[in-house]
């Protein structure tokens, strides 16, 4: 255990791993991790808090524009609004084929909620896990083992909650424009036709499920070594002399995160689009 | 970095999201947007709608107005062969006024004249007489030499 007089860089390992343990219920007590990989008797609170916390605010801002929409006389905000569902709008009338309903909103969704929780990375890592860590202590609690991880896109949960959803609809759409046995066909003759249809089925079954992992690792990875590169920022301020390099590339990486924080939400939303486009085509 | 019932979670917030969004803000919003983008359509078709009506009436003016303008050089020229055409029929009524005046102070004359003549023949037979009594010295029955007297004076 690190001792709170002592500069954080003394113990950048511990430090680090402080970082990246969630706030959990039904972890271990001791290593505050999970009991195996996949655990579902441990529950991420922060995690959860968070995402909830932003979708609160996405819909609550959503509601409130949707309330008071005024074609003749929009106010700021909801020009920015606008300005993003034509932006997702444009993207599903050049990627998705045909029309459905419900592809506007799932893009929307994706790429404003992803947006808010990857930006959730550009709060200074220690500012609200410290706060929480004193907050706790006032009420007893041993700061060090509070934990806050805010971020929620840097958890593998958040990220395959929203890819398995996603693939949950692509081969919900499937079965539904192809018919069961055109999504079973699909399986048995793509794409080397009938006489290898062995090859074919598993040739297929790892497309498929290459779509939500694939989609889900690569938001995970990239906010994760995001988040990762300020911690590592963070451990800069051992010294006086190279606070200003600390400053410095904090501020550099901040301003590249914010390129890839939209720009992850953007591919995440473009991808899905694309499957969900992929899974209404009929000819294959 | 591991799998943990936050996923069940994650996943029925982010279902919830979508269904929440799609009723209060995407529908809504696009539809509001397909309306405003068929008013901006509507408006400018009127508008050309209107220039091109503008066109046309502008068109239509000057036609009016070549027309009118046609119509008065018409009804000028039309006046003017009219007063012609009356100067002429004056000048005609005139000139046959003229002849008749002359005519029956023609007539009025040679009345004047043959009256005068018969006067004369009257007086010519009386001075006869006379002359010839003047010269025989004697009276003349004037009764039995009329048929003379009156051959006399025819010859006048």
């Amino acid at each position: 255990m690190s001792n709170a007089a002592e500069p954080i860089s003394a113990h950048p390992v511990e430090y680090i791993q402080h970082h990246l343990t969630n706030w959990c219920i039904g972890c271990d007590p001791v290593t505050h991790k999970p009991a195996s990989i996949v655990d579902f008797s441990a529950f991420f609170v922060d995690t959860f808090l968070w995402s909830v916390a932003l979708a609160v605010l996405f819909g609550w801002a959503a509601w409130k524009v949707g309330k008071n929409l005024d074609a003749d006389k929009p106010g700021p905000f909801q020009n920015l609004v606008e300005a993003i569902v034509e932006f997702v709008n444009q993207q599903v009338k050049d990627i998705f084929p045909g029309s459905n309903p419900y592809i506007g909103p799932i893009g929307l969704t994706i790429f404003v909620w992803v947006f808010l929780m990857n930006t959730m990375d550009l709060v200074p890592v220690d500012l609200v896990p410290g706060f929480t860590a004193w907050v706790a202590g006032l009420f007893g609690a041993d700061p060090h083992h509070v934990y806050m991880k805010i971020v929620p896109t840097t958890n593998l949960d958040t990220t395959f909650g929203l890819a398995l959803v996603v693939f949950a609809m692509i081969v919900y759409y499937n079965v539904k424009v192809k018919g069961p046995m055109g999504y079973i066909k699909q399986y048995l003759f793509h794409p080397f036709g009938k006489f290898l249809i062995p090859v074919n089925i598993i040739m297929t079954a790892i497309e498929e499920v290459a779509k939500p992992v694939s989609l889900a690792l690569r938001l995970f990875g990239n906010m994760f070594a995001g988040e990762l590169l300020f911690l590592l920022i963070a451990l800069l301020s051992f010294s006086y002399f190279v606070l200003p390099a600390q400053v410095a590339l904090g501020t550099l990486w901040a301003i590249f995160h914010i390129l890839v924080i939209t720009l992850q939400a953007f591919i995440f939303m473009l991808l899905t689009i694309v499957y969900l486009g992929l899974a209404h085509q009929t000819d294959h | 970095m591991n799998i943990t019932a936050t996923l069940i979670g994650q996943m029925l917030v982010f279902a919830i999201l979508i269904w929440f969004i799609k009723a209060v803000l995407w529908e809504p919003m696009i539809n509001m947007l397909e309306d405003r983008r068929n008013r901006i359509a509507e408006g400018l078709a009127a508008a050309e709608r209107g220039a091109h009506e503008q066109e046309l009436a502008q068109e239509r003016a000057k036609e009016t107005l070549h027309e009118a303008k046609q119509q008065a050089a018409d009804i000028v020229s039309q006046a003017q062969r009219r007063a012609g055409e009356i100067v002429d029929e004056a000048k005609h009524a005139a000139r046959e006024e003229g002849e008749r005046l002359k005519a029956a102070a023609q007539a009025e004359i040679d009345q004047e004249v043959s009256r005068a003549r018969e006067e004369l023949r009257k007086q010519v037979s009386t001075v006869a007489v006379q002359g010839v009594e003047k010269i025989l010295g004697k009276e003349i029955d004037a009764a039995s030499h009329s048929q003379i007297l009156d051959e006399l004076a025819s010859q006048i």
